[in-house]
């Protein structure tokens, strides 16, 4: 997200789901569609059948790639390189749009300097995209009206992850492809809330609606409204960098909520490590999840049935969900939990229900202003920015102008991968999702037919690998990272391409984050779960 | 039976649905006709949502850690345990020995409640959670 705001101003998707309908062309790179926002793929499988066009890059060959008019299938972590390669063919070619590079940027001329080494020859040295195939696309995307940008972690988890979303941003404003119904640049959120946890600042440098810890006026007001004055201005620590402070003892006590790092972290053995490491975890949670077994404390939560909230989806349409049944035994809603805990530490809440809490929201929250309950209560949700209670809500962001003025142009240089595949580990391990399970498991495994269809982890190894290491499907094998080891049966695929192998994290039996390597962005603090080192043996 | 208007706890597409609900359990899921974002559509996990709720596995009472093990508390104990704890380690160490994971899971309202607990209460920033995981 960090790398949107910096060019565009605001780091969410810039279209809703609905403009999907009218899009001309998409440009998926680095999100298995159909397999992580099923509706969304299904809206994208639509389009296609009703003429519109489909480029998806993407190493694997994910279910959308039957649909695409092209696949560009790029070396993993070589995003950056793909991306200059069609700005530089886009340049060269006079395809760029002139009028909104001059009216609405800044920076082209930097951005024409780096993208001139980019040429198609050289992308395809690093990228193994054929060089006219880079051609094919690259006139397509800049020659369509309505182009729809799509990505998701494919892009961001890497160690160049803000670095790709940069350059993803970079080739959407080049050819004008952002500010209009059907055209943008769309990340699309992984869970439920993942968009609302950001808007509401649970971030360690960010209030809600991403105001600054740092900014004196922004202290000022949340201090009035919260009636303290002793607010921490300096950033806070990511939860990769929380890890590390637990490791050396300098983080003491972790309050969890609704999260299991144990199983969603990379290098689990270090995880483990941080977390016994602390004088105090507290989870509060609605199952007993990895990280709750290793807890001083376990609060029972209710979960989205049996309490009233609103969540924010990946097109910022912020929507209210009901509540249906009671909590099991004794549990309670997190937010009278919290409020509950404030009161014991000195601090007292009296919210008598959600709504309480929202009008406080809309007071301190310029871009959730408008979004009441009352308004919430009818009709379909409302889209951020919501500035006003008249306001519509906006489907589309950056219309006219920029939220930081005008857009800038933030080239970036292709940089290989944390840790390369070398003789000893010569494998490269890509971590993702799959359909019918959900993050660790914790509520995805716990429903009948889903555990059915999906009863057990694998590893999707190429047919080719696979026949010279006498690897049959099914069989058991051993990966290994140097960080550690995993037993796990293999799926023979021609999904994944040679010398790759991909897993999910879903399986608590097969953590396949132990192998994962800490190493992330240096300023999203994304850890690269889509390549680290690993090697392969059938086991006798 | 009874139909309450819910959103989809898996990922963000947020699709509305009906949770159907009789004597306090709920017993099925329908998709909303008439919501723009999944228009009456749902996914194999949205479908079955509902099914983790009535888990036996659900944990009903608060735990506390003693003589090594987790065991059942009260509420009064776990949080007044949870406080003084927080505060101890607060005062010897300083806030920012405090960290804080908040849910892309759970509600805006109740983000927004842990980040001023984070924030007003214990006094860091140290807040986050797994947008990027």
């Amino acid at each position: 997200m960090a790398g949107l705001a910096a060019t565009f101003g605001s780091g969410a998707m810039t279209n809703s789901i609905n403009e999907m309908d009218e899009a001309e062309l998409f440009f998926v790179i680095g999100s298995n569609t159909t397999e992580q926002h099923p509706l969304i793929g299904s809206r994208v499988i639509n389009a296609v059948e009703r003429g519109a066009r489909l480029i998806v890059v993407d190493p694997r060959d994910i279910p959308l790639t039957r649909y695409a008019h092209m696949h560009l299938r790029q070396n993993i972590g070589t995003d950056v390189a793909v991306l200059n390669g069609l700005m530089n063919i886009i340049i060269e070619e006079g395809l760029y749009d002139r009028e909104y590079v001059e009216t609405r940027t800044e920076g082209f001329d930097e951005l024409k300097r780096i993208v001139g080494r980019y040429t198609p020859r050289v992308v395809e040295q690093i990228s193994g995209i054929r060089a006219d195939d880079l051609m094919l696309a690259a006139r397509e995307y800049a020659r369509t009206g309505k182009a729809m940008l799509l990505y998701a972690m494919g892009i961001t988890q890497h160690t160049t992850g803000t670095d790709n979303v940069k350059t993803c941003a970079n080739l959407a404003m080049l050819t004008g492809h952002v500010g209009r119904p059907s055209t943008g640049v769309n990340p699309l959120r992984g869970q439920n809330n993942v968009q609302g946890a950001c808007d509401m600042g649970g971030l360690p440098v960010v209030y809600t609606g991403y105001q600054k810890v740092g900014d004196e006026p922004v202290i000022q007001k949340f201090a009035g409204a919260w009636g303290v004055d002793d607010l921490d201005k300096t950033p806070g620590l990511t939860i990769t960098t929380m890890m590390e402070a637990a490791d050396k003892g300098d983080l003491k006590a972790l309050y969890v909520m609704g999260e299991n790092p144990y199983l969603s972290d990379p290098d689990s053995k270090h995880i483990e490590r941080a977390l016994s490491n602390l004088d105090l975890l507290v989870v509060q949670d609605i199952f007993l999840s990895e990280t709750a077994a290793l807890a001083d404390v376990v609060l029972p939560a209710a979960c989205f049935a049996e309490k009233t909230g609103t969540y924010t989806n990946t097109e910022r349409r912020v929507q209210l969900s009901r509540k249906a049944v009671d909590p099991p035994g004794s549990a309670r809603a997190d937010w009278e939990i919290i409020q509950d805990v404030c009161t014991r530490a000195g601090y007292p809440m009296s919210y008598a229900d959600p709504s309480e809490i929202m009008a406080e929201i809309n007071r301190v929250t310029p871009s959730y202003a408008g979004i009441t309950y009352p308004r919430l209560e009818t009709g379909y949700g409302l889209s951020w920015p919501c500035p006003n209670e008249e306001h519509p809500g906006t489907a589309y962001l950056h219309k006219d102008r920029f939220s930081k003025g005008l857009g800038t142009f933030l080239p970036c240089e292709f940089k290989p991968m944390a840790e390369p595949p070398d003789t000893e580990y010569d494998f490269i391990l890509t971590t993702g999702r799959m359909y019918f399970q959900y993050h660790t498991g914790t509520m995805s495994r716990r429903v009948g037919i889903l555990e059915r269809e999906a009863p057990e982890p694998l590893v999707e190894i190429n047919p080719e690998d696979a026949r010279k290491l006498g690897i049959r499907d099914r069989d058991l094998v051993e990966i290994t990272s140097r960080r550690g080891a995993v037993k796990i049966k293999a799926e023979v695929t021609a999904r994944v391409p040679r010398k790759v192998v991909f897993s999910t994290f879903h399986f608590h039996e097969v953590p396949i984050n132990l192998l994962t390597i800490p190493a992330h962005d240096p300023v999203s603090g994304i850890p690269e779960y889509k390549g680290c080192a690993v090697k392969i043996r059938r086991c006798a | 039976m009874a139909k309450t208007s819910t959103i989809c706890p898996f990922c963000g597409c947020g699709c509305n649905f009906y949770l159907v609900t009789e004597q306090n359990k709920v017993v099925g899921v329908e998709p909303s006709p008439g919501n723009p974002v999944n228009k009456g559509m749902l996914c194999a996990k949205g479908w079955n949502s509902y099914e983790f709720i009535n888990s036996p596995l659900r944990l009903e009472t608060p735990l506390v850690r003693k003589n090594g093990k987790l065991t059942e508390s009260t509420w009064d104990e776990a949080l007044d345990f949870t406080v003084r704890r927080l505060r101890e380690i607060q005062s010897g160490s300083g806030s920012r020995s405090l960290g804080f994971l908040a849910s892309a899971k759970v509600s805006n309202e109740e983000n927004y409640l842990f980040m001023k607990m984070a924030r007003a209460v214990f006094k860091t920033n140290n807040i986050d959670h797994c947008a990027r995981l």
